[in-house]
């Protein structure tokens, strides 16, 4: 039996228009839900317990009531549910929040894998499954197309370098980062959704977790709208493709971009 | 030997990405705001000459590891060297091109080495001293500043977003050899084959981008190959559409992107969709072909110099964002606009 734990994380939709409002962070209604990379990770690892026997616990950072991607990933088919939470813990940098991650690991016990998604849109940092595996002292596997569990107990995965993919093996346990070519995530089951809408999400503070705040050495001063993107479109007519094709043309040369 | 400011130079099998070229030059920009020299570390098997190249772009000195064990990225062996440098040394910067193995690895040394990484920076400023990074968040939807209170700072510097300094090829300075710390039978990650991608120009790296939306596979007047299903049929059409994308772009010597419906209904890999869950572009010239402009696609490609938009609806919201705009069907107007490119670049 596999014990697996994915981590997920709450963000806003990916459709929100996100601005600076007084200096915080606002998606005017936009729902909350699973970070998107997120679903190809519980995915994953609902495919490997499926596959070679196991459990799924999902785990997620957050605020409290932070609750909307675990909730998502009990619907998908997870087996259980932790939310990671503590009021000192409001304002993380990444090598913190890795730190609290591990020890959540940890605090799960024996675990074999830990999934992950490549990256969190919100953030954009992709830095949070090597920092875990390294507080861990795991292999990370990140970016990996491709999960295989090999008969002497370890995992094969074809890692998705841009240039080219590299095939590596590693021992368990380890952490694995992986990309949307793993497979399209399935859809919640309506017992799944019955089950997540009734399941009481236990929270991990600092006590439970045994663990003082870590230090936090990345600070955000501030955040800003981007400049507007000044363009007055011009739009190119004529009576023939051919026409609009070689004015088209023409004005991309006096651009200077070619 | 080892100055304060250190740039760790990406490559692919011996080929340098040209990103760490860019940082070598943003590199020399903080040794002279804030005093101090540039060290290019180099790390793989046979490479180096790329020492000497990061020394030509404007690097003091060069540390080099050559072995058999760093012939591939590994987080491990690289990571484990690094930072055993790191801690002997003391920079006060090490800067990264941001890359899929520089993010595994600077986010490992911000472990081993209890600082911060500061990812995918698109400006830098020292002000009293310090290090002020920009960045964009939430794919490009807003900017956040941040600082990192630690030493060495890490930073991932987007590709693109800096200048990429002139090569000079009289500069010489000191290439000091270190060993790898780990022997390959500390090393429990073990390389087992390669794939290669396929070839063409990468979507970051690219200065011209030609992407294909929905769009591509929307013309009936083609008439795909007897016995195919349907789904078959429109993977058809959408070849023909993105192999006129494809010409554009290889006049253009561009790259081909795409959209995610384009790519989740099966017409092209992947590899190739722009936005905020595919790649961030930020090219000289951006052509969208049947791309509607969603604002997770808008997201990827923003911030493109010069953006052109062909599609048949004059609602369609990528126009907003384009500096030219064409309302027809890509089908018809793709192959004179190649044709007329070819004529003007000479080619
Ligand atoms: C979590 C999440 C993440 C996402 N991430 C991304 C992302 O990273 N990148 C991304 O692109 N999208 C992303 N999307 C999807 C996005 O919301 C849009 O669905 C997608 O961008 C639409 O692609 P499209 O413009 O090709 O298709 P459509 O919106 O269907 O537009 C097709 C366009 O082609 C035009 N057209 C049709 N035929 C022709 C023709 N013959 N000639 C010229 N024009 C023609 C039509 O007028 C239309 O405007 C994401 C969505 C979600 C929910
Ligand atoms: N707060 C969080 N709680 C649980 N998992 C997280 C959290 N933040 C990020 N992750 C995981 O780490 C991955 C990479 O995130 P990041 O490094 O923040 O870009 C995500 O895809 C998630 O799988």
């Amino acid at each position: 039996m596999l014990k697996i734990v994915v981590c997920v994380k709450q963000v806003p939709d990916t459709a929100a228009q996100v601005v600076v409002e007084n200096g915080q962070v606002s998606w005017g209604d936009a729902p909350l839900v699973i970070n998107p990379w997120d679903e190809f990770a519980v995915e994953a690892a609902l495919q490997m317990a499926q596959e070679h026997g196991g459990t799924v616990t999902a785990l997620s950072l957050g605020k409290e009531g932070e609750t909307e991607a675990l909730k998502h990933a009990l619907a998908m088919g997870c087996k259980e549910a932790v939310l990671v939470s503590d009021p000192a813990l409001a304002s993380l940098d990444n090598v913190a929040a890795a730190r609290v991650l591990a020890a959540a690991i940890q605090n799960i016990g024996d675990v074999d894998v830990v999934f992950f998604g490549r990256q969190a849109v919100d953030s954009d940092t992709g830095m949070l499954p090597a920092q875990v595996a390294r507080v861990l002292g795991w292999p990370a596997l990140t970016q990996s197309a491709s999960v295989t569990v090999l008969d002497d107990g370890g995992v094969q995965v074809e890692r998705d370098l841009g240039e080219g993919r590299q095939q590596v093996t590693a021992p368990l346990p380890a952490v694995i980062s992986v990309t949307k070519d793993i497979g399209e995530p399935r859809y919640p089951s309506f017992m799944g959704i019955r089950k997540a809408a009734r399941a009481q999400i236990p929270v991990w503070g600092l006590a439970e977790l045994g663990l003082e705040a870590p230090a936090v050495v990345v600070s955000w001063p501030e955040l800003m709208n981007p400049p507007k993107r000044e363009v007055t479109t011009e739009m190119i007519e004529g009576d023939s493709p051919q026409e609009i094709a070689e004015k088209l043309a023409d004005k991309l040369l006096a651009e200077k971009v070619l | 030997m080892a100055k304060n400011i250190w740039v760790y130079i990406d490559h692919f099998k011996g080929q340098a990405v040209p990103a760490s070229w860019e940082a070598v030059g943003v590199a020399r920009t903080l040794a002279a705001e804030l005093g101090g020299g540039v060290t290019a570390v180099v790390f793989g098997d046979g490479v180096e000459s790329l020492a000497r190249q990061a020394i030509q772009f404007g690097a003091d000195d060069a540390v080099l590891a050559e072995d058999a064990s760093l012939a591939d990225y590994r987080a491990e062996p690289y990571a484990a060297l690094l930072t055993s440098l790191a801690q002997e040394h003391s920079p006060q910067v090490v800067l990264f091109p941001t890359t899929a193995r520089c993010r595994d690895l600077a986010a490992v040394a911000a472990v081993d080495l209890n600082t911060g990484v500061l990812v995918d920076v698109t400006a830098l400023e020292v002000a009293g001293g310090k290090i002020v990074a920009t960045r964009p968040i939430y794919a490009g939807k807003l900017l956040a500043k941040v600082t990192c209170a630690a030493e060495p700072v890490l930073i991932t510097l987007r590709g693109r977003a800096f200048p990429k300094p002139e090569a000079d090829e009289a500069r010489s300075g000191d290439i000091v050899r270190v060993e790898p710390v780990l022997g390959e039978d500390e090393i429990a990650v073990k390389v087992t084959g390669y794939s290669e991608g396929e070839g063409g120009v990468s979507l970051t790296d690219a200065a011209v981008i030609v992407s294909g939306g929905r769009g591509v596979s929307n013309n009936p007047n083609l008439q795909p190959p007897d016995g195919l299903s349907e789904e078959e049929q429109e993977i058809w059409r959408a070849q023909q559409g993105f192999k006129l994308v494809g010409e554009l772009a290889a006049i253009l010597g561009g790259a081909v992107g795409a959209s995610r419906a384009a790519v989740d209904a099966g017409y092209i890999p992947y590899a190739h969709q722009v936005g905020q869950t595919g790649k961030v572009v930020s090219p000289d010239l951006y052509i969208a072909c049947g791309i509607s402009g969603a604002i997770q696609h808008l997201a990827g490609m923003r911030t493109s110099k010069v953006i052109v938009a062909i599609n048949k609806d004059p609602e369609a919201p990528i126009f907003k964002l384009a500096r030219f705009g064409v309302v027809g069907d890509l089908f018809d107007i793709l192959p004179p606009l190649t044709e007329a490119l070819k004529e003007r670049l000479g080619k």
